[in-house]
């Protein structure tokens, strides 16, 4: 039991993840920087960094903290385009007509139909995981679907353009200090997130269910309530992640960023969210996402790496990183084992 | 050859920082039925493990049946006749009885195929050697735990046994089961096996053992024959305090009805009545599937009950969910810790704090860390969790540890009804005493306490009066003044 104290405070109060994400940080921002100097370190760079990693960081929030309550969400990629489809068919549909300060309460209206979006299919999917009590992979999988099939009926399956150039503008071409807003508006989100889930008793219960599910229904947690709210607040991060998508790329369509699925179960447990449930970090999940964004850029720089090969990369980093985490809790249950052993 | 099958002589073992075994001897004689008793944590396990093999001592010498070893490896261990029966049976749930026996011959024979008729053969051996009557063809799953730990021990005894070291039989088992099983200890014993029997009952230290070692803080601190043993002795020797022998109950005065079931029925039991008072503690008793289990989850919300009322403080109410049940001040201490009560690899203190959040939080739902911190504490420290800090995970904890934390968790919400089941089943003794103060003292705060247990030596200790079940019904009760050890076994 010494041994775990002693080690907890020499990483100064880090948990040993963390740790090891900022190093693993620091290792590959250095070899971009080193290797590739000019065109890594430039702020071209750091700009277009700050953009892409936006939407999937989101993204990969909502996952984490499925992930952290014992279950998973695939769907968030397609709640995402249906959020963002549904955004800028309201926004299309009302601008029309409008001009000056009317403009910007037509779009604030559409932004929030595309809240609204995000709540009502995270609430669905929190219905079929508390209530039906279907596994979460299954039922995330079956509203994924779901969700791109509405987004493509409702679009009649074509890319929705033509979004006012004021909320594009205003989202991803603004910066502040250099930085693009919408990096601040995750950043911000980020924070928040981390309030959530350390701070309040929602944040508590969702690992308490994570942990086991049987001893918080015995402890008088309502499960039920708690999923459906966490399934919630993952829909509502990805509805976010698809009207920021929306502004940067002044379009939207179903079946945009399939690969995000893949990315972002790489990135929530590279950042340590243990895949049964019950433990991880925020923190964990934004260091994994600047992470990845490092590595993703720092491969674009090499014209010879093929997009041919990206997924194989990825796939391997996923196993990776699973063989590495399954180590290392090895260890620590080890070092438990002895500590309490009689 | 010597007449002790087993002698351990000055064997240490340490894991990381923690000394598990200081220098221990135990000497088993052939034939003879051993006991092992000690509190959680005193390095019972760890023994074992070192006789077996899975554990090499860092000093010290095992000798079997006239042979040393300094260290042995399990196959040799195996080979010297050592079978343990572990707690949990290591039996292959999803195989037949036959399957389960046979198996490891089967195995070690090297043969590609099987050969069913083979199988049964051994099978029919094997449940012969203590006449156990069981259906080879039945899937293990299906049956009793009784009849799994049988199939162990049959097992045991097609690897011609000679020292079978029983890893606390009889905690899963009925009375009528453990009367069985120690009609096979006898068996087995006039066959000539020896037996370590692992164990801190001391009902049935007496009933079954020759002789007796006690283990505490990985020393050993007593050996002797169990007839020079008695209660006093015992209790002493596993926790090295001394328990004032006096009644617990004395100043036992029940007052107004605080929970009232009427003709109560639901899937499990049917058409339950009684009464509890304030400042009174109520036995439920009745084997495995006599509904007490059952009787408890629909007072806490987790079984619909379909019939029948509950009044609560002169009121009927309806109890839907857990979270209801504790408004309504009703706690329930669950059967299984591990799985219902426990979350594991979290701290004691998000353990105990558990209850508390809509209490200890504001009204968006932001918690106020240093009331639940201040909750936490005060609670490990009130109620006695041995730890060095409440951020540990718990499970560092010992069982009764453990337990405490379930109880320190419900005891925080103030209820006027507590509920507990099977609160002390693998809970040391120390534990176990200072656990049933605690419930003495609680009734006399003017709350009911409900105990769900088949330990007849609790329910005597701490209970008022007994209700007896059996499938389903209520089929007895036990007053104050009728109550002993001897009136209750008869209908449990």
């Amino acid at each position: 039991m010494k041994l775990l104290k002693n080690n907890s405070l020499s990483l100064n109060q880090l948990d040993g993840n963390t740790a090891r994400l900022l190093t693993m940080f620091v290792a590959i921002f250095l070899v971009a920087s080193l290797t590739k100097p000019d065109m890594f370190l430039s702020s071209g760079n750091f700009q277009s960094m700050s953009k892409q990693l936006v939407e999937y960081g989101l993204l990969s929030l909502g996952v984490g903290i499925a992930m952290i309550s014992g279950g998973i969400d695939l769907s968030v990629v397609y709640i995402a385009n249906l959020s963002a489809i549904v955004t800028g068919m309201v926004m299309k549909a009302l601008v029309l007509t409008a001009v000056g300060p009317e403009l910007l309460l037509f779009i604030l209206i559409a932004v929030l139909a595309g809240v609204l979006t995000g709540f009502l299919c995270g609430a669905f999917n929190g219905f079929l995981i508390s209530k039906l009590h279907i596994p979460a992979m299954l039922a995330t999988l079956g509203t994924m679907q779901l969700y791109m099939g509405i987004a493509i009926i409702i679009s009649g399956g074509s890319t929705v353009s033509g979004i006012p150039r004021v909320f594009s503008q205003l989202i991803s071409n603004s910066y502040l200090f250099g930085i693009p807003l919408s990096f601040f508006i995750y950043l911000f989100v980020v924070g928040f997130i981390i309030f959530i889930m350390s701070k309040t008793k929602f944040g508590m219960r969702v690992f308490l269910i994570g942990t086991n599910a049987r001893a918080a229904a015995f402890s008088g947690i309502k499960i039920n309530n708690v999923l459906i709210k966490t399934y919630i607040l993952s829909g509502l991060l990805a509805s976010l992640a698809g009207i920021l998508s929306l502004a940067r790329l002044s379009s939207a369509k179903a079946d945009f960023g399939s690969s995000y699925i893949m990315q972002t179960i790489l990135i929530v447990v590279l950042g340590g969210i243990n895949p049964n449930g019950g433990y991880g970090t925020i923190r964990g999940i934004f260091l994994a996402t600047i992470t990845v964004q490092v590595i993703s850029s720092f491969l674009n720089m090499f014209p010879e790496i093929s997009n041919y090969y990206r997924d194989l990369i990825w796939g391997v980093a996923v196993i990776g990183v699973l063989i590495v985490n399954f180590s290392a809790n090895k260890k620590t249950t080890a070092k438990l084992a002895k500590a309490t052993a009689n | 050859m010597s007449e002790n099958i087993l002698s351990v002589k000055g064997v240490h073992k340490s894991f990381g920082g923690v000394h598990a075994l200081k220098g221990v001897d135990l000497t088993i004689k052939k034939g003879e039925v051993h006991c092992l008793a000690g509190e959680n944590g005193c390095g019972k396990s760890t023994i074992i493990k070192v006789i077996s093999g899975v554990h090499k001592p860092d000093s010290g010498e095992v000798e079997l049946n006239g042979k040393k070893y300094t260290s042995i490896t399990p196959s040799e261990a195996i080979e010297a006749g050592v079978q343990i029966i572990y707690q949990d049976f290591s039996v292959f749930p999803n195989l037949t009885v036959m399957e389960n026996l046979a198996i490891n011959k089967a195995l070690a024979s090297k043969k590609k195929f099987i050969n069913k008729k083979e199988f049964r053969r051994i099978a029919e051996e094997a449940v012969n050697k203590i006449n156990f009557k069981v259906d080879l063809d039945a899937l293990v799953e299906d049956l009793p735990v009784a009849d799994k730990q049988l199939i162990a021990i049959s097992r045991a005894l097609l690897a011609d046994a000679k020292l079978i070291i029983m890893d606390e039989p009889t905690t899963t088992l009925t009375k009528t089961e453990v009367k069985r099983l120690f009609e096979i200890i006898e068996d087995l014993k006039e066959q000539g096996v020896t037996i370590l029997f692992v164990s801190h009952k001391l009902d049935e230290v007496y009933e079954i053992c020759d002789s007796i070692t006690i283990f505490r803080n990985g020393e050993n601190v007593l050996s002797c024959q169990v007839s020079e043993m008695d209660d006093e002795k015992f209790a002493y020797y596993m926790t090295g305090r001394k328990f004032d022998s006096q009644n617990i109950k004395q100043n036992a005065k029940a007052g107004d009805s605080i929970l009232e079931v009427k003709n109560l029925s639901a899937p499990g039991f049917d058409n339950v009545n009684f009464n509890l008072r304030k400042g009174e503690v109520l036995g439920i008793s009745g084997q495995l599937g006599s509904g007490r289990t059952e009787l408890s989850l629909a007072l806490f919300g987790l079984l619909k009950p379909y019939e029948g009322s509950i009044v609560v403080d002169g009121k009927e109410v309806n109890i839907t969910s857990p979270a209801k049940a504790q408004e309504l001040g009703i706690a329930l201490v669950p059967e299984d810790r591990l799985t219902e009560g426990l979350f594991l690899s979290q701290s004691i203190k998000r353990n105990i704090n558990v209850t508390k959040l809509d209490e200890l939080s504001s009204k968006l739902g932001v918690m106020n860390i240093t009331a639940l911190t201040d909750e936490s504490k005060g609670w490990v420290k009130n109620i006695g969790v041995k730890t060095k800090d409440h951020e540990y995970p718990v499970q560092t904890l010992s069982g009764g540890n453990q337990q405490k934390v379930v109880l320190a968790r419900w005891l925080a919400t103030n209820p006027n009804v507590l509920i507990l089941n099977a609160p002390t089943v693998g809970v040391d003794i120390g534990a176990k005493h200072d656990i049933h103060t605690l419930l003495r003292n609680l009734a006399n705060e003017g709350r009911g306490i409900i105990v769900v247990s088949d330990d007849v030596k609790e329910l005597v200790d701490v209970c008022d009066r007994v209700m007896v079940m059996q499938q389903g019904k209520i089929i007895n009760e036990i007053a104050s003044g009728d109550l002993n050890a001897d009136m209750l076994s008869q209908y449990i």
